[in-house]
């Protein structure tokens, strides 16, 4: 990076591939795993092609989002250690939330989104392993009856918390103008940096 | 589908009122008196000729069962079991397996899709398969462990009790078929009295415990059983002593469903009034004023 660039590189090629990839799996196991979860969504199956579809298709989705989130945790498991600053910045999450300018610095990512990394972190193979439970054409015969009804309301809880992450995840991209353009692009103005992530700013400017 | 019943009482995955134009229709239920059991499998012959399954030849497993489980083409099955009562008597307990047709069945309370398991007024539980999607779940809901998916075509089957026999007033082919008179079929209120005939019979011949299998923890069943041992229904291959749809799948399908509708609708209206109250937190001007000057500083350092 040179001041010929006046961008910051936020996320990398890898890294957004990864991410996209990740997001279209979760995107498509939503769909498929709600048209199953409560009948007033059941008609989701239809963009699958049907129930029988939705239901076939969903475990390999899943497969795939375990493995692409992988790659996530590990191309970006150093800049979500949870220190410090983390404390202060959820301390000032109600002047966050009010788009104050007065809130602690951050580096890279602010608690909010290593909330975001590691719940998924955990809810990923939480549903990766329940779920394997309750595959039913290829593993019911390998687990009893009352562990595919435990491993079904596991599976129905992660999902739901994964869901409720993700929504907080995908409002607070929108919510944070660039955010968006950060992993499509992937770079970000100084302006950006300076704004919601001074200490990475500061990292990256003594580099230049 | 050409032919249509409008005489449900349940319909899976279903938030309405299903076609119920007959919910006056008289309870039904098959009576099963395993003190009468010969245990010679005409009834299992006869399920296998009505329905026309044919599965495959398996493997001797060492007992008179055969197969030696439920399939998705064995729909019903003799269960041998051979035990000795406290005074060293060797009694053989043989039972016929099978849908037990629970008047609140969890297989229809854990299916996930629409109209793939009904109740229909007479109190047949039934397999629409062309509705089912092969999840298993009614595997999970049910307290019997009787309803077995197809590899094949990724359906799921069991016992029908004959529904479609019933429907034109014909009994069940099992009923039909057994020489002993040991499977009986009618309103569930006449076989519920003729067990206790049957019970009173049995006590007098020194049963003290004989006793009907209807069990209340899933509100009854349209396939009874009259036992001779009915303090406990377990020797007889498991049977179930107190069977009730799992607390687990009570809380998976039961309140857990609107709470997860309305706590994920919840999160998106919070984001949708956070939005309307506060808005997009943008980069201002003087950010990048701010984030240039400490920049050209360094490369005037540097």
């Amino acid at each position: 990076m040179n001041r010929s660039d006046p961008t910051f590189v936020r996320h990398g090629v890898t890294g957004r591939l990864n991410h996209w990839l990740t997001g279209l799996c979760f995107v498509l196991l939503l769909l498929s795993g709600l048209s199953m979860f409560h009948p007033l969504l059941h008609w989701m199956a239809g963009l699958f092609g049907g129930g029988q579809w939705a239901r076939a298709a969903h475990p390999w989705i899943g497969v795939v989002l375990t493995v692409s989130y992988l790659g996530m945790i590990v191309q970006y498991w150093r800049d979500n250690g949870w220190t410090r600053d983390d404390v202060a910045w959820l301390r000032a999450i109600g002047r966050v939330l009010r788009n104050s300018e007065d809130v602690p610095e951050v580096p890279r990512f602010n608690a909010g989104q290593k909330g975001v990394f590691w719940a998924m972190a955990l809810l990923v193979p939480a549903l990766f392993l329940s779920g394997l439970a309750i595959w039913h054409v290829y593993f019911s015969s390998y687990v009893t009856i009352e562990q595919q009804r435990i491993a079904a309301l596991i599976h129905s809880l992660a999902a739901l918390a994964a869901i409720l992450v993700w929504i907080v995840h995908v409002y607070a991209a929108l919510w944070v103008r660039g955010s968006m353009r950060a992993m499509t692009r992937g770079d970000v103005t100084p302006g950006w940096a300076w704004r919601h992530h001074r200490k990475w700013f500061r990292q990256l400017a003594a580099k230049r | 589908m050409s032919l249509q019943s409008q005489d449900y009482v349940r319909r899976s995955a279903s938030t309405l009122t299903p076609p119920s134009a007959r919910r006056h229709e008289l309870e039904v239920a098959k009576l099963i008196d395993v003190s009468r059991c010969i245990g010679c499998k005409a009834c299992q012959s006869a399920c296998m000729e009505w329905n026309n399954l044919r599965d495959e030849v398996g493997h001797f497993e060492g007992s008179y069962e055969n197969p030696h489980d439920l399939d998705p083409s064995t729909w019903t099955l003799m269960r041998f079991t051979e035990w000795e009562d406290e005074k060293g008597n060797l009694e053989w307990l043989i039972r016929k397996d099978g849908c037990m047709h629970c008047e609140d069945p969890g297989c229809l309370k854990a299916c996930p899709a629409p109209g793939a398991i009904v109740q229909y007024a007479n109190g047949i539980v039934d397999f629409i398969s062309e509705n089912c999607i092969g999840c298993g779940y009614c595997v999970i809901g049910c307290p019997f462990d009787i309803p077995r998916v197809s590899p094949v075509d990724h359906k799921s089957y069991k016992c029908t009790l004959c529904s479609d026999r019933v429907s034109v007033g014909l009994e069940p082919a099992c009923v039909k078929a057994c020489p002993t008179g040991a499977i009986l079929f009618g309103s569930k209120a006449d076989m519920t009295d003729w067990a206790g005939e049957r019970i009173a019979d049995l006590k007098s011949r020194g049963f003290d415990k004989a006793g009907l299998y209807d069990p209340p923890g899933v509100g009854g069943t349209h396939v009874m059983y009259v036992l001779h041992h009915a303090d406990r229904p377990s020797l007889y291959a498991g049977l179930p002593d107190d069977p009730r749809i799992s607390p687990v799948v009570g809380v998976w399908k039961g309140f857990l469903k609107p709470l997860a509708l309305a706590g994920m609708a919840a999160a998106a209206v919070a984001g949708f009034v956070h939005w309307i109250m506060v808005g997009r937190n943008e980069v201002q001007p003087e950010d990048e004023v701010e984030a240039e000057r400490h920049l050209s500083d360094r490369g005037g350092a540097g």
